[in-house]
């Protein structure tokens, strides 16, 4: 019988739906990830919550009809009734699902109004969104200073199935987000040109990040861990490949981080009026253009035609100094070519000096970083 | 009523053009109606096959078939013409056909426009389809076209917002036409409400899409200018802002969505009484649901956007507005089923549809209260929950209606039973093949897998793969479909001019098939 099968598959559905729910993240996961912090656990219950109500109704409404698709046939010999109101009935389900309703905002309500406190945080980190990556400043609390940039670790090797993909596959990063258990971590976000969104599921956090926006959200983890997310806006076409990865670690270690990532900076602040030559420039040049701009220049420098600018024999490229390292560092307006003022004056130089003298670019100029700070100023 | 009806209009369909002509200059509310449903089944293949492509891609993790921003340009395109190419024509090629003979009027109100509005949308599908070859490829922001993104797109983005201006103009002029034809060409005695549900469901729809289309062409105006000309409406450096992008397009796209199922709600409100012999239950609170829902579509608009940041109190208001919305669309269900409720019912393709739209709608509904709660919105925002809850709604939706209604009507519109073995196959894969399909991707979305990404962590691989297998058997499933309509149309038994024993409504007063005007003399409703 039709209406059995169906009623079967219903079955079998609920039963999976429920079976699924103490799980942790495996293949057949069938519910929200473990939650790790308040607001996640909030959101968790209330998820469960709603969908027992919802089940209950399902039942109640399917159960009637499929008792009514067995038994009021005309094959079966059953004769129609004419009834076709009842104002009374009418006004019963027009009201109680009101009041179900209402028992189901009740506790949202307060969850919202919770996750939009970011008062009082422990530590405010600045999150920026970039084609496709994510980048860190801790502005104030204990690690005050500390900045990075955040992209996919995994090799596009994995992606293009040359080699196996890795447990982590395209959940992975160079430079995760270190923070400290237990604290109130503030998140400011913005973006550096389109609509990202910083997503941690295990935190029940999810946040556009607008470009000449400041928009926040906040999470208190509560065990250590390293809790994986991704972008969860469409932001063109590494929009699959910017995920986030968040280390929630004790506070003891967290210092000892801070104290590593201070050090870090110190020796990384090389001495920026040093002369480099064109082989170290070019080196170094390599390195950032992999990290920023090969995913649409392409690392044959031939970009997407109709798409991306090509840079091998390009105007800018083998034009004047100037309007080269203009373009990289305030990007163009009306294309998909970003700002890179955020990269470092050293990385500035290096990629430019890179790019006009890499594929068959042969303009032999030296973009030194002092060139870099003079324009900046 | 007279007034459009003289002599001459009486016996033109002795004399109209023959070939491509006929077609070309018809006026004719039934060629026009068919000209809708069969440019709709094109679109609906060609989204499909894009569809499909997509799943192709998400068979497995890695990229094998398609690259990222083919991929982008892909689910873009599917998007909008699942919605503005194949959905919305179909309902308007319904109500073509349906209205005059439902509400017993010999054609449209305004019959040369009603050509128009049909051939305005060929020049649209032409743009959107065309700019897939351009350089740059076609839009790849997805079909919300949220800017900043949508600005860096080459000019496939450009070509899409105008094929968007034409079609919304079309969908403008068809939506007068038939507020025009509702409101004064009904039969003598047929008051408002006496109308059949179809009719009350599409009056409703009309009036939203006048509403809403105007905004959706400003907002892609707005658009355009930013792209093309200097303007910074939605560019912050400039003193825009690109959040309010997202409201006027939500402004427009909520009420699109109500737009895309009343319809469906109006023909499953008349199906499911023909087969259970048995009037509506509770008409007249089905007229005030679908009005409370068109009401209350209006104001629910950011809750597409919760995790765009909003302050609390818009946050509360939208998900409290939204929660709302339940309890009309709780009110039809339950009509529905006391409708079915000791009723004498059969088990046609038509009613098999039916039954398979409320059951898996509710579904989609259910999910629809989950995603208003705004902190669970939060975790299912842009992941493949959120796909999963709108293709519960739209395919086994409104799709499932729309064939609902295809076989009701199609004795009618050919003059002969299509095959019940293949119709029942058709429904029968189609509900298999859908859920298995789409049910497992509220799984993949609840363990945190975005939307719109070509490629995917190892934990999503198994859902992925049994999606696409769900798509791919969906897919073909409509060849089916195809089929047994051209068996139809081109023989078949014999139908009556009254193939169903319940039925009720005007249209199967008249002769199947249908004459080419339908009521030369307008019938006298009591």
């Amino acid at each position: 019988m039709s209406s059995k099968a169906t009623a079967a598959l219903v079955g079998v559905l609920t039963l999976a739906l429920y079976s699924g729910l103490s799980m942790a993240a495996d293949p057949y996961q069938l519910n929200l990830q473990e939650p790790q912090t308040i607001i996640a656990r909030q959101t968790y219950d209330q998820h469960t919550m709603v969908l027992w109500v919802c089940l209950v109704i399902f039942i109640g409404v399917f159960g009637t009809m499929f008792y009514s698709v067995l038994k009021h046939r005309k094959d079966k010999g059953y004769k129609a009734a004419n009834f076709h109101h009842s104002t009374t009935v009418e006004i019963i389900w027009t009201t109680i699902p009101f009041f179900i309703l209402i028992g189901m905002a009740y506790p949202a309500t307060k969850t919202v109004i919770a996750m939009k406190d970011t008062s009082s945080p422990d530590i405010t980190i600045k999150t920026t969104g970039y084609q496709w990556k994510w980048g860190y400043d801790y502005l104030t609390g204990e690690g005050e200073g500390i900045s990075f940039l955040s992209s996919l670790s995994t090799p596009r090797a994995q992606l293009e199935n040359r080699e196996p993909k890795g447990e982590n596959y395209l959940l992975e990063v160079d430079n995760p987000v270190v923070v400290p258990i237990n604290k109130k971590i503030r998140i400011l976000l913005t973006s550096n040109d389109v609509i990202h969104a910083w997503w941690v599921p295990a935190f029940g956090v999810k946040q556009d990040a607008i470009p000449g926006f400041i928009r926040d959200t906040w999470f208190t983890a509560e065990k250590p861990g390293i809790y994986r997310g991704q972008c969860a806006e469409l932001c063109g076409k590494e929009h699959g490949y910017m995920p986030i990865v968040v280390e929630a670690v004790e506070p003891e270690k967290y210092t000892q981080w801070v104290a590593e990532q201070t050090k870090k900076s110190a020796v990384a602040a090389v001495d920026v009026n040093k002369v480099y030559t064109m082989d170290e420039l070019k080196a170094e040049g390599e390195n950032v253009y992999a990290a920023n701009c090969v995913a649409c220049h392409q690392a044959n420098g031939k970009g997407i035609p109709g798409t991306f600018a090509a840079l091998d024999g390009s105007k800018v490229a083998t034009g004047p100094k100037a309007d080269h390292i203009n373009i990289v560092m305030n990007g163009k307006t009306g294309t998909a070519m970003a700002a890179f003022k955020h990269l470092s004056d050293v990385q500035i130089a290096a990629v430019v000096t890179y790019e006009r003298n890499a594929w068959g670019n042969t303009t032999g100029d030296v973009v030194q970083p002092s060139e870099i700070i003079e324009l900046r100023k | 009523m007279a007034a459009v009806h003289d002599h001459d209009i009486a016996h033109a369909h002795d004399h109209h053009p023959t070939g491509m002509m006929r077609w070309l200059t018809t006026t004719n509310h039934k060629d026009i109606g068919s000209m809708y449903l069969w440019f709709s089944f094109v679109m609906f293949l060609t989204g499909g096959v894009m569809a499909l492509t997509i799943r192709a891609e998400l068979f497995m993790p890695g990229i094998q078939i398609v690259n990222p921003e083919f991929f982008n340009q892909l689910t873009t395109m599917h998007g909008l013409v699942m919605v503005f190419g194949a959905i919305m024509p179909a309902f308007v090629g319904f109500a073509n056909w349906q209205i005059p003979m439902m509400i017993g009027a010999p054609d449209m109100a305004f019959a040369r426009m009603n050509n128009w509005s049909f051939w305005l949308l060929i020049p649209a599908a032409l743009l959107l389809i065309a700019s897939f070859f351009v350089p740059g490829g076609a839009a790849a922001g997805g079909w919300t076209i949220y800017p900043p993104l949508s600005v860096q797109m080459g000019m496939g983005m450009d070509m899409a917002i105008f094929a968007l201006h034409i079609m919304g103009a079309a969908s403008i002029m068809g939506s007068i036409n038939i507020i025009t034809t509702i409101l004064n060409m009904r039969a003598p005695g047929m008051t408002l409400m006496k109308m059949p549900l179809f009719v009350w469901t599409w009056l409703i729809t009309a009036y939203l899409l006048v509403m809403a289309m105007p905004v959706l062409a400003g907002a892609i105006t707005m658009l355009l200018t930013d792209r093309n000309f200097g303007t910074n409406f939605f560019n912050a450096a400039g003193g825009g802002d690109p959040v309010m992008f997202q409201h006027i397009f939500w402004f427009f796209g909520h009420p699109e969505v109500y737009i895309m199922i009343l319809p469906a709600f109006g023909i499953v409100s008349e199906i499911i009484p023909t087969f259970a012999r048995k009037p509506l239950f509770g008409y007249s609170s089905m007229v005030y649901a679908t009005a409370s829902i068109a009401i209350l579509s209006c104001i629910v608009w950011a809750h597409h956007m919760f995790s765009a940041g909003m302050p609390v109190t818009g946050q509360l208001f939208f998900m409290y507005a939204t929660m709302l919305i339940a309890i009309p669309t709780g009110v039809k269900v339950f009509n529905w089923t006391a409708t079915m409720w000791r009723g004498s019912m059969t088990f046609e393709t038509p009613m098999l549809f039916a039954i398979g739209f409320i059951f898996l709608f509710t579904i989609g509904g259910f999910s629809g209260v989950i995603c208003a709660i705004v902190p669970i919105d939060i975790q299912v925002q842009d992941t493949y929950y959120v796909i999963a809850h709108f293709h519960y709604v739209l395919v086994s939706g409104a799709l499932f209606s729309i064939f609902g209604g295809v076989y009701y009507w199609l004795p009618k519109w050919t003059g002969h039973m299509y095959d019940e073995t293949l119709g029942k196959t058709h429904f029968w894969l189609s509900m298999f093949f859908f859920n298995l399909a789409f049910f497992v991707q509220h799984f993949l979305g609840l363990a945190g897998m975005p939307r719109r990404v070509p490629d995917y962590a190892l934990q999503f691989a198994d859902f992925n793969m049994i999606s696409s297998i769900g798509a791919f058997g969906f897919g073909f499933s409509q060849l089916l479909f195809l089929y047994v309509v051209l068996k139809c149309i081109r023989g078949g038994e014999k139908a009556p001019a009254k193939p169903w024993e319940g039925a009720k409504t005007l249209e199967w007063t008249l002769p199947s098939p249908a004459p080419y005007h339908s009521f030369e003399t307008p019938p006298v409703v009591r």
